[in-house]
Order: C-alpha cells, then sequence, then structure tokens
C-alpha cells in the first residue's frame, strides 16, 4: 500500500484561493503547510537538564511536528471550522442522529473548576459534589426509564450497548444458562446491535420486519428458545415508528427465560411521556448527546448509560456511588459475578454535568413537552411531503422521525444519495439515507424539537420543489450536487484504493526551517 | 473449458482437476468500484459454501462463498495493488483464487452459462 | 421553555396539518397502560439563573486542582490548557457539527483529523494512526482483540506495570478467557514478561512509563515478541512523555495506544478523554476506529473522506472489528489544536519542564524521614514507599489541602505489597513551593 508517495492530488493550497468559489471561504492549507518545527505559539521556559533519570530512553529519532504561534493558529482553525455545517448554522434533518440545539449553559456548568479540574482519583472526601452529581444524573435515568439501576460509565451508545449486553450474559451465566447462545435481532436495527452481540459471542437471529414496519410478536414468539439469551430491540424503532406490541413482545422474552435489551437511541421521542421501565425492558443504554444534548462535536465523545432492570442490577460494573456513613463514597471494586470495569475511572463526567444542567433547565414538564414537539415536528413534516414522497409504513403516526421510500424517485434515475447532496445546496444537511436497510432508498428525516414552525415550512418547501424538480427531469441538479458546498463529491473510491492517511512532506518541499 | 456459477455470482473455471474463482461481470457492477479484495491463504481447506474470501467496496463488504469443496492452490496477488482488475476484467485478470476440486460431481449443481444467464435476467 | 420553539398557537396550527386531535393522538401506537400513566418525581423546568446556582453548589463542593499543591496523576494529567484551545472548541461549527459523513459540508473536521492523525503518527513513531478512540484504557481493550485478529492466535500477557483500571478493562471485554494472563503489580519496575512469551502468543503489552513511572525497555520487549512470532502493544497514559522519550515506533512496537487527554484536554474527573491508537501500515485493515483518507472531489480539488469505512459496524454489522461507532471528535480537535500550537519547539520544552519539575520533586521527596523513592528512571510521576498505610496519609494530607498522589492500593485493593505506596505527578504546573508544602506536611505526618 502507498501511503502518500504518488504524489499529491493537488497541489499545495495557497490561502486566498478558494474551491469554493465563495471569498468568505478561502481553501485553508495543512497545519504541516503552514506551521514549521521552529514555531511555536505556548511561551515555555527552556530548563537546564544536565542530568536526566530517563536510563538511556531519550528520544533519538524525529519528532518533525509543525507549530504556529497563536494568530496563525486562530486564523487556521476558525477557517477550517466555516468549512462545516453546524446545528447553529442549520438543520440537521438526520434521522436517527437527533442533531438538537446544545444550551450554552451547559457548556459553561461544565467548565467549572468544581468539575472541570478535579482528578478522577483525589480522595473522595475532596470531590463530594461530584459524587452527588453523579447520584442526581442517576435519579433523573432511573425516574424517566422506572429502573431500578444505573451504570453511567460507558463512553458512547455502542459502549453502553456492549455493558448492557455483557450484563446480560453475566446475569445468564449466574443463572446457569451459559448455554443460551443466540441473541434476537431484529432487521431493522442498528449496525451495532448485532455487532455487539457477536463480539459477546453470541449467533445472531434476524427478526424479519413486519410489512408495517413494526415487529411482530409471533414472529419473536417462534424464535425464542431454550438457547436464546437475549432479544436487542430498538424502541421507537429505526423507522421512526413505536413497537405497539413491545409489551407482549417483553412477557414472551421473559417467559423464555430471555432479556430485552432495549436499544435506546430513540428515547428522546418518548422521554417524560414514555416510561421504558413499564414496558418490560431490563437493559436500556441512554445516548447522552442525542436525548440530552450534549454536543455531537464532529464526532463525539459521548455518553451511554445504562439503565437496568431488577434482575439485571447486582450485574452493574464498577464504578457506581452510594451513600456511606461519611458521606457519599464511589465503589470502585466488587468481588463476584459482576462484569467489572468497562472503563478506567468513572465515565464521562464532562457530559454528565452538561446533561443534569440540561434536564434541570427543561424539568419533567419540558422534557415531555420536548418529546411531544420532536414527535409533532416529525408528523408534520410528514404530513406536508407525503403527497409527494412515499411512505413505506403509512398505517401508523410517526414519532420523531418520517421515512420515505425512494419509490417517487422511480424512471428518474436520480439516487436517494443525488437527491439528498441537492438538499446541500439548499443550505441543508442531507437527511439519513439508506438506512433503516429494510426500506429501499430509505430517507429518514429527524426534525427534531428544535426547529420552528418556519424552519420547517421553508424545509418542506424545498423538499416539495426538489422532489417536483426531478419528477420533471432535471436530472443535473441531482448527479451534479452539491455545486455550491466548499467541495464537490469527493472520490471515495480513490482515497479507500490507495489511502493516504497522514502528511508527509513531499520531496520537493524541504523544511521550512532549512 | 467449461465455466459453472452459483447463483450466489461466483464463477468457476474447470481447468483439469484445478478450478478459477472470481465474480461475475453482473455482480461485479452491482457491487460498484471494488476497493480491497481479502483473498484466502494458499493451503486453505475448504467446503462448498464456506466463506472464502472477500471483496469490498467503497460502502459494502460481500463474502465470496467457496462454489466447490477442494484446497486453495494459488490465490491472485495483483488484487492486493489493483482491486479494480476485479472491476476491469472480472473474469480474467480479476480472478481470485484456485481450488483443487475434492469432487467434480459438486460442479454438476452448479449452473451453465444459460441458467446463470436466466438467474440474472 | 427557552428551548423550545413553538408557541401553542402553532402546536394547534401544525395538529391541525397532521389532521390530528391532540399530541396524545399521535402516540396512539403506545400501549394505553403506559402512556403518561405516572407521577415523576422530578422537579418541573427551571429558569437558566437557577440552574447555575445549583450546579455551582455541588462544583464548589470539589476541590479543584487548583485550589493548592496537586500530585495527582496514575493515567490523568493536570497541564496547562492554552485559552485558544478552549475558545476555539466552542465554536459552533466545531461544537455543533455532526460526524463528518458528508464530506462537502465537513472539510474542516475532516482536514482536521488527517492533521490529527499526523501528529499521532509522528509523535509515537508508527505510520499510521486512527481518528480516534474512546479513552487509552478501552482502546488498550480493542488492541488485544486487534492483535489475536492479525495473529489468530490467542494468548495475552499483561505487564504488571499496566494501569490497573486498563488492565480491568481488558478483563471485562476477555471476560473469563483462559489466554488471557495478567501479571502481578510490579511497583519496584521489576518485569518478568519476557519470559512469558511463547509460540501461542498474539501480543504482550507494556506500559511505558509504566503505572509506577519506570520506563521500560520497549526493545527489548519488540524482541522477544518478534521472535516468538507476537506482536508487542505499547500503552502510554502520559502522552507528554513522548516529547522527551524514544518514540515506541522507532523501537519495534507494531500498536501503540495512548490516553492523550494530557495534550488540549482537562482533567473532567476521569472523562471525556481521548484514545490514540497507532499501528504499521500493513496492519490498518485490522485497526478499529474511523480513518480520515486524502482524495479528490469532482474538479480534482483536494479534499478529505472518512475512509475504510467497510471495517466498521454500520457496514459489516456482526463482522465488523469493533462495535464502536464514535471517536472523541471535540477532545481530538482539543488535542490537536494544542499540539498544533505547542509544535515541535513547544512539546520537547513542555517534556522537559515536566521531568525537570519531576527530578526536582525526587530529589526533594528522597530527603523526607521515612518516605523512598522506588524509582531509578521515571518521566513526570514516581512512586515513594512510606512507613505508613497509604490511604490515611492521603486523607490527612488532602484534609491540609495537599492532593498528595493516588495511593496505589486505590487501584490495587487488598495487596499488602502495595499498602504503603503513593504514586506522585509533577507537571509544568507544578512549583518550588507546592513541593516545599508537601514535604513539609509528609515530614510532619510521618514523624
Amino acid at each position: 500500500m502507498s501511503m502518500n508517495t504518488q504524489g499529491r492530488p493537488t497541489g499545495v493550497g495557497t490561502a486566498g484561493t478558494s474551491a469554493s468559489g465563495s471569498a468568505l471561504l478561502p481553501d485553508e492549507p495543512l497545519l504541516f503547510e503552514i506551521g514549521d518545527n521552529e514555531h511555536s505559539g505556548v511561551d515555555l521556559p527552556d530548563v537546564d537538564l544536565a542530568t536526566d533519570r530517563l536510563g538511556g530512553f531519550a528520544r533519538k529519532s524525529k519528532l518533525d511536528l509543525a507549530g504556529l504561534t497563536e494568530p496563525e493558529a486562530m486564523r487556521h482553525y476558525v477557517r477550517l471550522s466555516r468549512l462545516n455545517h453546524s446545528i447553529d448554522s442549520g438543520m440537521y434533518p438526520l434521522g436517527s442522529c437527533t442533531m438538537k440545539h446544545n444550551p450554552r449553559l451547559n457548556e459553561k456548568m461544565a467548565r467549572l473548576p468544581g468539575f472541570a479540574d478535579i482528578h478522577p482519583l483525589q480522595p473522595v472526601s475532596t470531590v463530594q459534589g461530584a459524587l452527588e452529581l453523579m447520584n442526581q444524573l442517576s435519579h433523573w435515568l432511573m425516574t424517566l426509564t422506572n429502573t431500578a439501576a444505573v451504570a453511567l460509565s460507558p463512553k458512547a451508545g455502542a459502549h453502553g450497548e456492549l455493558l448492557g449486553m455483557m450484563a446480560i450474559k453475566a446475569a445468564q451465566e449466574a443463572k446457569g444458562e451459559a448455554h443460551r447462545k443466540i441473541v434476537l435481532v431484529p432487521e431493522s436495527a442498528h449496525g451495532t446491535n448485532p455487532a455487539t452481540a457477536a463480539f459477546l459471542g453470541y449467533s445472531v437471529k434476524p427478526i424479519p420486519a413486519r410489512d408495517d414496519g413494526t415487529v411482530d410478536v409471533q414472529a419473536v414468539k417462534n424464535a425464542l428458545s431454550s438457547d436464546v439469551a437475549a432479544i436487542m430491540l430498538t424502541n421507537p424503532n429505526t423507522c421512526g415508528l413505536f413497537e405497539p406490541q413491545v409489551i407482549e413482545i417483553a412477557q414472551a422474552v421473559h417467559d423464555a427465560g430471555a432479556f430485552f435489551y432495549c436499544d435506546g437511541a430513540n428515547f428522546n421521542a418518548i422521554m417524560g411521556v414514555v416510561r421504558p421501565g413499564d414496558l418490560g425492558i431490563d437493559a436500556m443504554h441512554i445516548n447522552l448527546h442525542k436525548t440530552f444534548s450534549t454536543p455531537h462535536g464532529g464526532g463525539g465523545p459521548g455518553a451511554g448509560p445504562v439503565v437496568l432492570s431488577e434482575a439485571l442490577a447486582p450485574f452493574a460494573p464498577v464504578p457506581f456511588v452510594r451513600k456511606g456513613k461519611d458521606g457519599l463514597e464511589m465503589v470502585e471494586h466488587i468481588e463476584g459475578e459482576a462484569l467489572g470495569r468497562v472503563t478506567a475511572f468513572h465515565g464521562q463526567m464532562g457530559m454528565y454535568v452538561r446533561a443534569l444542567t440540561y434536564m434541570l433547565s427543561h424539568g419533567a414538564d419540558g422534557l415531555a413537552q420536548a418529546a411531544e414537539d420532536a414527535v409533532l415536528n416529525a408528523n408534520y413534516v410528514k404530513a406536508k411531503l407525503e403527497h409527494l414522497f412515499s411512505v413505506p409504513f403509512p398505517d401508523y403516526p410517526t414519532m420523531h422521525e418520517a421515512l420515505f421510500d425512494d419509490s417517487f424517485l422511480k424512471g428518474t434515475d436520480i439516487s436517494t444519495l443525488d437527491f439528498a447532496k441537492a438538499l446541500i445546496d439548499e443550505g441543508f444537511h442531507p437527511m439519513t439515507m439508506y438506512f433503516p436497510l429494510v426500506v429501499h432508498g430509505a430517507m429518514l428525516i429527524e426534525p427534531t424539537e428544535s426547529e420552528s414552525k418556519q424552519t420547517l415550512d421553508h424545509f418542506c418547501e424545498v423538499m416539495a420543489e426538489l422532489a417536483n424538480d426531478a419528477k420533471a427531469g432535471n436530472k443535473e441538479r441531482f448527479t451534479g450536487a452539491p455545486m455550491k458546498a466548499p467541495r464537490r463529491r469527493l472520490d471515495e473510491t480513490r482515497a479507500a484504493r490507495q489511502p493516504i492517511l497522514k502528511w508527509e512532506r513531499p520531496a520537493d518541499l524541504p523544511k521550512a526551517a532549512e | 473449458m467449461t465455466t459453472k456459477f452459483t447463483p450466489d455470482h461466483e464463477y468457476i473455471r474447470i481447468e483439469g482437476t484445478t478450478g478459477v474463482v472470481g465474480i461475475t461481470n453482473y455482480a461485479q457492477e452491482q457491487l460498484g468500484d471494488i476497493v480491497f479484495v481479502e483473498l484466502p491463504s494458499v493451503g486453505k481447506v475448504l467446503k462448498k459454501g464456506d466463506e472464502a474470501a472477500v471483496v469490498e467496496s467503497v460502502k459494502a463488504a460481500s463474502e465470496i462463498y467457496a462454489p466447490v469443496s477442494g484446497t486453495v492452490t494459488e490465490v491472485n496477488d495483483a488484487l492486493t495493488g489493483e482491486p479494480g482488475l476485479v472491476n476491469n476484467d472480472p473474469e480474467n485478470g480479476g480472478w481470485m483464487f484456485k481450488i483443487a476440486i475434492d469432487d467434480a460431481g459438486e460442479l454438476d449443481k452448479l449452473l451453465d452459462d444459460a441458467g446463470y444467464a436466466d438467474l440474472t435476467k | 421553555m427557552r428551548y423550545l420553539p413553538h408557541s401553542d398557537h402553532e402546536r394547534a396550527e401544525m395538529l391541525g396539518v397532521i389532521g390530528a386531535s391532540d399530541i396524545d393522538a399521535l402516540f396512539s401506537a403506545v400501549p394505553k397502560s403506559a402512556l403518561k400513566n405516572f407521577e415523576l418525581d422530578l422537579p418541573d423546568h427551571s429558569p437558566e439563573f437557577l440552574v447555575e446556582a445549583h450546579m455551582r453548589a455541588l462544583a464548589n463542593q470539589n476541590h479543584a486542582a487548583g485550589d493548592g499543591p496537586f500530585f495527582v496523576g496514575a493515567g490523568a494529567y493536570r497541564h496547562h490548557v492554552p485559552a485558544t484551545v478552549d475558545h476555539l472548541i466552542q465554536r459552533s461549527e466545531w461544537l455543533t457539527a455532526y460526524t463528518p459523513y458528508q464530506p462537502e459540508i465537513s472539510q474542516g473536521t475532516l482536514q482536521m483529523l488527517f492533521e490529527f492523525q499526523t501528529q499521532v503518527a509522528k509523535i509515537t513513531g508508527m505510520d499510521v494512526a486512527n481518528a480516534s478512540l474512546y479513552d487509552g484504557s478501552t482502546g488498550t481493550a480493542e488492541a488485544v482483540l486487534m492483535a489475536r485478529r492479525l495473529t489468530r492466535r490467542n494468548k495475552v500477557v499483561l505487564s504488571g506495570g499496566l494501569h490497573p483500571h486498563y488492565r480491568d478493562v481488558v478483563r471485562a471485554y476477555l471476560k473469563d478467557d483462559p489466554h488471557l494472563e495478567c501479571l502481578s503489580p510490579s511497583p519496584e519496575g521489576q518485569g518478568d514478561i519476557l519470559d512469558h512469551i511463547d509460540a501461542d502468543t498474539a501480543a504482550i503489552v507494556i506500559q511505558t512509563p509504566d503505572f509506577y513511572g519506570h520506563l521500560r525497555n520497549v526493545e527489548a520487549a519488540a524482541k522477544a515478541a518478534h521472535d516468538q512470532g507476537a506482536l508487542l502493544i505499547v500503552v502510554i497514559t502520559e502522552v507528554v512523555s513522548l516529547g522527551l522519550l524514544e518514540a515506541p515506533g522507532a523501537l519495534g512496537a507494531d500498536i501503540v495506544v495512548a490516553e492523550g487527554q494530557s495534550i488540549g484536554n482537562a482533567l473532567n474527573f476521569g472523562g471525556p478523554y481521548l484514545g490514540l491508537m497507532a499501528t504499521k501500515k500493513e496492519f490498518i485493515r485490522q485497526m478499529p476506529g474511523r480513518l480520515c483518507g486524502e482524495t479528490v472531489d469532482a474538479d480534482g480539488n483536494r479534499g478529505f473522506v472518512l475512509t475504510l469505512s467497510t471495517r466498521e459496524q454500520h457496514i459489516r454489522r456482526e463482522k465488523a472489528t469493533s462495535n464502536i461507532c464514535t471517536n472523541s471528535g471535540l477532545c481530538a480537535l482539543a488535542f490537536s489544536i494544542h499540539m498544533g500550537l505547542l509544535g515541535e519547539a513547544g512539546f520537547v520544552r513542555l517534556a522537559r519542564l515536566n521531568h525537570f519539575n519531576a527530578i526536582r520533586l525526587a530529589n526533594a521527596l528522597d530527603g523526607v524521614p521515612g518516605v523512598t523513592v522506588l524509582n531509578k528512571t521515571f518521566f513526570n510521576e514516581m512512586t515513594i514507599r512510606v512507613t505508613q498505610p497509604a490511604t490515611a496519609l492521603v486523607e490527612r494530607l488532602a484534609q491540609r489541602g495537599i492532593l498528595a498522589g493516588v495511593p496505589a492500593s486505590r487501584l490495587l485493593p487488598g495487596d499488602p505489597e502495595v499498602e504503603n505506596l503513593i504514586i506522585l505527578a509533577a507537571t509544568e504546573l507544578t512549583t518550588e513551593g507546592d513541593i516545599a508544602a508537601l514535604c513539609a506536611a509528609l515530614t510532619e505526618e510521618l514523624a
């Protein structure tokens, strides 16, 4: 494989020229093309290390890092930032991703020195406020879900899912039922579900979707046996529908001696309105970044606390907080069947602060209102667009997402991808495409509760206009899109066939310092 | 020289007691640009239907199954540097591996030219 | 409610467009018994100033690192983060952007990740780095699984110098796996891992500087592992050390995992942190996590995309290299900006200053009666043996306003060998006054 020796695809960019054609969006060269190994934006004293304690392991190889002074760095990262779409600048109708407003109070609170500048291993007596915060967050999560316990530490949704399934595995083993090696996963599931089950050594048995987009309790019953450890079910499901038979499914799963793992990715649609514990779930992760609006940050960090039923509570991992005789204690070790530790330290404290701030701001009434508004907005988009787009599952009102398929594009020679890319030229992020997999050419739209009626009306007008244009045969608008973004479509085949994964100094570009 | 096909779009070109395996032109069109091919190791013993190789396009990964039982005798190392051969020349330069056929009888159960053409109509 | 744009009038109008009588009609698929059939023991919405007061009250109950002399490390380190870093990562376009799956409108994040991958590859001396993982501990577990896939062998040996939490995470990921060998804690820097490598070994995992601060011989470990066809995984919890210590890649490491928190990221009571992973180019396809690569757009202009994504769960589902579906994007950004500000000159100076202060600390501790410094070698962290159980001593020092380090028994409870050990770190923020205050207090407490 060639890393970057095949020559650069284009010459080194020059600040000030713009591929996007916008004077305010100049192309920005790479850090390594503008910085060098002498510039630095940090003033540090140089010290005399006449003797060291490195035992002969001192660095001999070159670092070759690039540095920038503060004004240069500011400009580099501000210019780069402007090549990004963001919630603050425009809508993300991204189904299953829940791109809602990120209140800035949350950021301010997370930066209080009493939260940001405390060490996970300083004496527990010196961090009682942090433990109390974890306690309060746990109370909110358990109350909203009506569950018996919560494990806060998972680093993200998929990590929480892993932990939840580990707890189920440990519980089955404790029951003497380690032979249960099958996990049921509906076909419409998020890809992490089968990946998690397989990771833990389970074989995955898919449950086919019904024509109406929901899971059939009879299909689950047929698949259940004494070899099934658990079902992994997303509710509301990935088609944006609430599973109407979820209570019967939970009952059947429990009757068969299996556990019900609920993928809580879509909890934002029902928070304060439905408690998953009332539906019979045993474990559910909650994506704090989706439901409780910790910022997405261009791809993390997330946080994925897992609520657990009475049956699974004994299998929670460390650490957890409990009341002791001298205040709150952090339990960091327990012997026995519990599954130990899934991350160093105590999880995503910075996200706990943001999520609790968000919860306190909304209150129970505000969270329920947010869920209802999210559902209202999705149904509104669906109602405004269903005469032009094709709805694969019209039988139920949708929850927080409106799902369309690509049959409205039949005969136009325009793909779902082309259609979505055309949205970019209208100032919107594309909707989720080709997911869930059970729908052909799926377009999954999640407005979230943060969008005003005015924005939704504008979005629907744009969508309608695009649909009409597609049907009228104006193909170029779609297949060539986007035209107005900082970049046109990128050559992903080239990127994958000859991966260039880091910058390497071109042979004709000497080190700036030399 | 005879070529047989599986319903999963693998072909096997029979050269004496050896079969040359790859994916059909129809399959490569469906998959789009191939960016990586994971080949079996030489000497690997495969049963008919075993996962033998994986082809990856930008957005999908697809398993290639052994059309018959046998032992891998040679793999097409050219695909490592140039996976696009599977797109450009699937049935010649884009072959994936050669297999010493255990039981020629298994070939009878595969599709012939006409049968495969029917399948992809 | 200040975050919800609709007025009641608008809500009614929208329900009219939908043709629903009321909002509950949209929840008709929910079983009646489960819909709003409860009272929640939670408060109602609250104005910003009251929420802030509530949170400040909690924060004020904590002793912040900046409140007094501070020597706590053991896998998370207090360093100065330039104001520019925190300002920039709070810009809307970084903070509130989604994962860059639509590259045309995500070039900022993507170019940053490409620069980040380059920085990580350079400091570790490896061919390639991914776009980050959750943290160092989960990264270590992922590296172990990766090594098993690469070698198709099962046995994995963890050094006694590996951070005990990292060891515990690997144990949880490999629950009950008889092929996992965890060597006894080695507070004196003793190492016998080389004797545990055999022809079934997929990988050995060593940490340097190790949990107790000792520097380990990466080159010897690499040679011993490679002689048996095994891989060497090197774990680094203090990434600043790479400014002064030889890159593991130059010494033969196959996979390097590091906790990147020290650069650009606050202590945050343990998270969010930043997992770094780097490897050799021939192992890329078995490396978990997102990768950003360079390509061109339809007009031939340079651009960046997430690539090799077929390794990931959303495509491979049950055949993915890992179930993870996120990186630590914003933490990686903070790392990359801080590293960009430091540059080579600043990064080396930062490392030298850390080592310099640690030497001062070691020399001062050596002079305290009842204290023995166990380290011959260290970077910015060391272990001392005291004449009393460490936990109570550290607690008493905390009551005096000095956060004196981590009692080893906090992470290794019940092990009498470590009961009197404290692990202490010095960074660029450690002053002579801090060291003097610590030593004076220790002298009194141990008298």
